[in-house]
C-alpha cells in the first residue's frame, strides 16, 4: 500500500492530482516505471476506470481505493479502505490509497464524531461488493458460466472447480459499462479476512522514517511564507501598524493587514510575508501593532465566565428531559445532596500547529494543500471565499499531525486564502505554537450542577444541570434562546446513560463568552462525564452502596451491564486494597460506543499517584483491534491530561497560556500503566477515536475519593497536592 | 546572509542563511529534509530532535552559527538509510505511531538513549524521554518500543 504521503513530494502532488478524475482515459495514473514501459511496448494506453467514486481499477490491473476521511492519527487511512478491500477481495498491500479531495461524489468526508467506520460501514462495503459483482458478471459471461460459480480472490475473479481466472485489469473495461448494482450482497461477518483482524498499519514505516508528508511539509514552486500576528485579545481591531523594523529583517517581503475568518466572526490580523518562515517569524517579532480591544477584557475573562456559570447554577435551567416532578420530589427528599462540578477550557494543542498552502492561479482556479479534518467543508469555504465554482477548486489533504477537533475549524486555511488572493502567488501560513495555544478555539469550560436523592439504598432522583457556552450556539449560530443544546443534552439523556432513575431531569443554561470554542476530543462528553459519574459515586455513598452495585441496580441494558461487569472482573474491582489505595469506576456512552474505566491510585505525600488504568470498550464491529487499542490508550492519556494538567484561562481578554511551558500536557514519565479490553459484541459499529476518554477523569476522581476521602469537583487539579 | 558548509547525514550541503536561523529551519527549508518537525520553538516538545556529533539536540534552539566546526548532523532520514535502525523496526513492530508527527523526535531521542544506556529500565526511559511530547498518547508503546529495540540491538 502507498498513500498520498509518498516519499517523493512531486509524486505526492501528482498522485493527489488524480483524485476525482472520474473516468480517466489515456492516463496511467498509478503506474510508473515498470508499467509505463509495458504500455510503451504494447503501444496502447492504460485505462483508469472509476467503477464508483471509491474504487479505480486500471486496465493494467493496478487498483486505487479512495479514503474519504483525513487521517489525524486515528488510522482512517487504513480503516476506511479496509471496508472496501474486504468486499472487493483485495489486500491493502496490493492497492494504492488516495485521500479524497472534498468533491461531493464522495459524500461526507469530515473526520469527526468518531464516524469513520460507523459512518462508512455499509456504504464502503457496498462499493467494494458492487465492483466485485460487476467483474464477476463480465467473467461469467466470457466463460459462459453462472455468476454463482465465480468468485473473487486476491484481486482476481476465479471460476470454481477450474484453473480459469481473470485479473481485475482484464475485466474492468467491460465491467465499467455495466450498471452498478444497488444492493450487492455483502459478506457474512464470519467470512471477514481483514475486518476485525489484527493488521499492521502499512503507513507506519513512512511515519518512522521522516517520509510521511504532513500539512507543514508541503512545498510548491514559487511559494512564499507567512507568519500571522493575531490580536492578543483574539477579536481586537488593528489601530495602527508600525512595520519599520519588521521590514528590515532579511527575507521579509511585505507586511499585509489581513484577516482571520472564523466560522462565526472575522477578526483582524497582520501578516508578515517572507522568503522563508523563520524570517517571517522574526519579522512578526519586530512588528509594532496597536490594537483596539473594545470591551473584550470583560467578555473574555474566564473568572468572570465561571462566576456567571455559578450564578446560573443557582437558578432553574431550560428542561431537556424530565421524568416525574424532580423539583417537588427533591424538595421533600430526606437523603439528598447537591454539588457543582467544573471542567476548564482546553486547547487541543496537536504537536503539528495549524498551517495551509493556497494558490490562486492565473485562470482563477485555486489549489489548496491543507491538513483539514473536512475536505468537503474546506472545498465549500474556499470556493465561497474566492467566488469560484467548486470545480475550479482542488483540495489536497496531507496528513494531520494530530488534531483532536482543532483542524475541523479552518480559520488558518481561510487566512491563507485571504493572503493568496492578495499576493497572487502560492503562500504557506504556519501558526506558531503560541498562536495555537493562545488564539483558540477551545473546548468550552462548563459546569455540571448536580442534585440527587436516595431512598431505601437506591439512587432514586437525579438532576444534571449543564451550564456554559454552546458550540452549536457560538460557532453555528444554531441554538434558540429557549432551547436546551441538543448536542449535549442528548449525551446526558437517560436514553444514553441507560440509568433508569425513577425521577430525573436534564436541564441546560447557556452562558455565552467571546472566547472561541469548538469540538475537542469527545466534545461535551469530556465535560459532562466528569459531573455525571463522580456524582453517581456521591449518591452511591449516600445510599450506602458499592459504586458498581449502585450503577448495576439502575441499568437493565445488557451491553452496558456487560461493559461494567467485564470491567469489574478485569480490574479486580472486589479485591481488598491496603489503606491509602483506592479504585474508582465510571461509565459513559458516546459516539455509539460504551466505555468504562477503572483507575487505581495510591496516596503519595499530599497527593496521589496513578497506579493503573483499565479501560473496557464495546464499540460493536471494528476494523482493527490494534487501532481500537491504540485509540483507547490515547484516550487514557488525554483524559488524565485533561484532568490534572493544563487548563486554559483568560485574564482581561488575553489567554494566560502560550506554549507547552505554561499549557502542560502529559509527559511520558506521567503515563500510567494501562490495560485495554475490547468487547466483541457484534453490534453495529460505534465510534473508536473518542468514546474511551469521558470515563477517565471521573474514574480518577472516584479513585481519589476511595483512597483519600477527598472529593475533587473542579478540574484541573494537581495530583501531587490535593486540596 | 552567510554561507555554511554543513554535513547532514554524511552529505556535504552548502546553505546561505542568516546566522541566527535555528538548525531546524535550515534543515527543513534549506536542506529540504522535512522529517525533523517544528512543535514549539522553545525546546519544550522535542519534535525537532536531531543528533549533532551523535548527541541528541533540540534543533529549534540551535542557531546555525553555533554549530561546532565540522559537526556531523544526523536527522531521522539519516539513521536508517540503508537498513532501518533497530528503533525504527521496533516502532513498526509495536505500531507506536498514531499521527506520527512527534515520532521523528521520539526516535532520535530513543536512539540517543540506547547509545548511552543499552539496557534502560522503565525509570531510565521515563527520565530520558520526558522532553519529547506525544499528544496522541503513544507513551506506553514508546516504552515497549525502546525495550524491544534494546533487545534487538543486544541480539545484534
Amino acid at each position: 500500500m502507498k498513500n498520498i504521503s509518498a516519499s517523493n513530494r512531486r509524486d505526492f502532488l501528482k498522485t493527489t492530482a488524480l483524485t476525482g478524475a472520474g473516468l480517466m482515459i489515456g492516463a496511467n495514473s498509478f503506474g510508473k516505471g515498470k508499467n509505463a514501459k509495458k504500455i510503451a511496448k504494447a503501444g496502447a494506453a492504460v485505462l483508469d476506470l472509476e467503477i464508483n467514486p471509491f474504487i479505480i481499477i486500471s486496465t493494467d490491473g493496478s487498483i486505487a481505493l479512495i479514503n474519504p476521511r483525513p487521517d489525524m492519527g486515528q488510522g482512517s487511512t487504513q480503516a476506511a479502505p479496509s471496508l472496501i478491500a474486504e468486499e472487493l477481495e483485495v489486500s491493502l498491500d496490493q492497492v494504492k490509497l488516495i485521500q479524497s479531495d472534498g468533491k461531493a461524489k464522495y459524500g461526507s468526508q469530515q473526520s469527526g464524531g468518531s464516524s469513520t467506520v460507523r459512518g462508512l460501514w455499509t456504504s464502503l462495503r457496498k462499493a467494494g461488493a458492487a465492483a466485485k459483482e460487476m467483474m464477476i458478471e463480465v467473467a461469467a459471461k466470457r466463460w459462459n458460466a453462472l455468476p454463482a460459480d465465480c468468485y473473487a480472490e486476491n484481486g482476481r475473479i476465479k471460476l470454481r472447480n477450474s484453473d480459469k481466472s481473470f485479473g481485475f485489469g482484464e475485466l474492468v473495461d467491460d465491467a465499467s459499462k455495466l450498471t452498478v448494482p444497488k444492493n450487492p450482497k455483502l459478506k457474512d461477518p464470519k467470512d471477514f479476512k481483514i475486518i476485525g483482524k489484527y493488521n499492521k498499519r502499512l503507513d507506519v514505516p513512512e511515519r518512522v522514517t521522516g517520509k510521511a508528508v504532513y500539512g507543514i511539509d508541503v512545498e510548491v514552486p514559487g511559494m512564499v511564507y507567512a507568519c500571522m500576528l493575531h490580536s492578543p485579545a483574539i477579536h481586537g481591531k488593528v489601530v495602527s501598524i508600525d512595520d519599520t523594523e519588521a521590514k528590515k529583517v532579511k527575507g521579509v517581503l511585505q507586511i499585509i493587514k489581513a484577516q482571520r475568518q472564523m466560522p462565526h466572526r472575522t477578526s483582524e490580523a497582520v501578516a508578515v510575508i517572507a522568503t522563508n518562515w523563520w524570517a517571517a517569524m522574526k519579522g512578526r517579532k519586530a512588528l509594532k501593532v496597536q490594537w483596539d480591544n473594545g470591551d473584550l477584557a470583560k467578555t473574555m475573562t474566564t473568572d468572570k465566565y465561571f462566576a456567571d456559570c455559578y450564578e446560573a447554577a443557582k437558578k432553574e435551567g431550560i428542561n431537556h428531559e424530565e421524568q416525574g416532578d424532580f423539583n417537588a420530589k427533591f424538595a421533600n427528599a430526606k437523603d439528598k445532596i447537591e454539588a457543582v462540578y467544573e471542567t476548564p477550557f482546553l486547547a487541543h494543542a496537536p504537536i503539528e500547529p495549524e498551517c495551509a498552502v493556497v494558490h490562486q492561479k492565473e485562470d482563477g482556479s485555486v489549489e489548496v494543500w491543507a491538513h483539514v479534518q473536512g475536505p468537503d467543508g474546506a472545498l465549500g469555504d474556499v470556493s465561497r471565499f474566492f467566488g469560484v465554482s467548486s470545480d475550479k477548486v482542488k483540495i489536497n489533504v496531507p496528513l494531520l499531525g494530530g488534531s483532536f477537533g482543532r483542524k475541523a475549524y479552518h480559520d488558518y486555511l481561510n487566512e491563507a486564502c485571504y493572503l493568496a488572493k492578495e499576493l497572487k502567488k502560492p503562500v504557506k501560513v504556519i501558526w506558531t505554537r503560541e498562536d495555537d495555544i493562545a488564539q483558540g478555539p477551545y473546548r468550552p469550560g462548563m459546569l455540571s450542577s448536580m442534585q440527587g436523592y436516595v431512598s431505601n439504598g437506591r439512587i432514586t432522583g437525579f438532576h444534571h444541570h449543564a451550564i456554559g457556552e454552546s458550540i452549536l450556539g457560538q460557532v453555528f449560530k444554531g441554538l434558540r434562546p429557549d432551547e436546551a443544546d441538543p448536542w449535549l443534552s442528548g449525551e446526558l439523556s437517560t436514553e444514553n446513560s441507560k440509568y433508569n432513575f425513577p425521577v430525573s431531569k436534564i436541564s441546560w443554561t447557556h452562558v455565552k463568552t467571546d472566547i472561541p470554542v469548538v469540538w475537542w476530543r469527545s466534545v461535551y462528553a469530556s465535560n459532562f462525564g466528569w459531573g455525571q459519574e463522580c456524582f453517581m459515586d456521591e449518591l452511591a455513598q449516600k445510599a450506602g452502596k458499592d459504586p458498581l452495585e449502585a450503577r448495576l441496580a439502575l441499568i437493565k441494558d445488557e451491553r452496558y451491564r456487560n461493559v461494567l461487569t467485564t470491567l469489574a472482573e478485569k480490574a479486580n474491582w472486589k479485591e481488598k486494597l491496603p489503606t491509602g489505595q483506592g479504585k474508582g469506576i465510571a461509565i459513559f456512552a458516546s459516539f455509539g460506543s460504551i466505555s468504562a474505566a477503572c483507575v487505581t491510585v495510591s496516596k503519595n505525600g499530599n497527593g496521589v499517584k496513578i497506579d493503573k488504568v483499565v479501560s473496557v470498550l464495546d464499540c460493536g464491529y471494528y476494523v482493527n483491534p490494534d487501532h481500537v487499542k491504540a485509540q483507547t490508550e490515547g484516550n487514557i492519556v488525554m483524559g488524565i491530561s485533561a484532568a490534572v494538567k493544563g487548563g486554559i484561562t483568560f485574564t482581561n481578554g488575553v489567554c494566560d497560556q502560550t506554549n507547552y511551558d505554561k499549557y502542560h500536557v502529559m509527559r511520558l514519565s506521567e503515563a500510567p500503566k494501562m490495560e485495554i479490553h475490547i468487547i466483541d459484541s457484534g453490534a453495529n459499529p460505534g465510534g473508536v477515536g473518542e468514546p474511551g476518554l469521558p470515563p477517565i477523569a471521573p474514574a480518577l476522581g472516584n479513585a481519589i475519593f476511595a483512597a483519600t476521602g477527598k472529593r475533587i469537583r473542579k478540574l484541573p487539579f494537581d495530583l501531587n497536592t490535593l486540596a | 546572509m552567510s554561507a555554511y558548509n554543513l554535513n547532514v547525514n554524511g552529505k556535504k550541503v552548502k546553505v546561505d542563511v542568516e546566522s541566527d536561523m535555528p538548525l531546524l529551519w535550515v534543515i527543513r527549508d534549506f536542506v529540504g529534509l522535512k522529517g525533523t518537525k517544528y512543535g514549539c520553538g522553545m525546546a519544550q516538545c522535542g519534535a525537532c530532535t536531531i543528533h549533532v556529533d551523535g548527541q541528541p539536540a533540540r534543533s529549534c534552539q540551535m542557531p546555525v552559527s553555533s554549530l561546532p566546526k565540522n559537526a556531523k548532523i544526523t536527522t531521522i532520514e539519516g539513521i536508517g538509510e540503508k537498513q532501518l535502525h533497530a528503533v525504527q523496526e521496533a516502532w513498526i513492530e509495536e505500531q507506536v505511531p498514531q499521527c506520527g508527527y512527534c515520532q521523528s523526535g521520539q526516535i532520535m531521542s530513543a536512539v540517543g538513549l540506547l547509545k548511552s544506556n543499552p539496557n534502560p529500565t522503565d525509570a531510565d526511559i521515563d527520565a530520558y524521554m520526558n522532553g519529547n511530547l506525544c499528544r496522541c498518547g503513544t507513551y506506553d508503546r514508546i516504552r515497549k518500543g525502546i525495550h524491544r529495540a534494546a533487545d534487538r540491538m543486544k541480539a545484534g
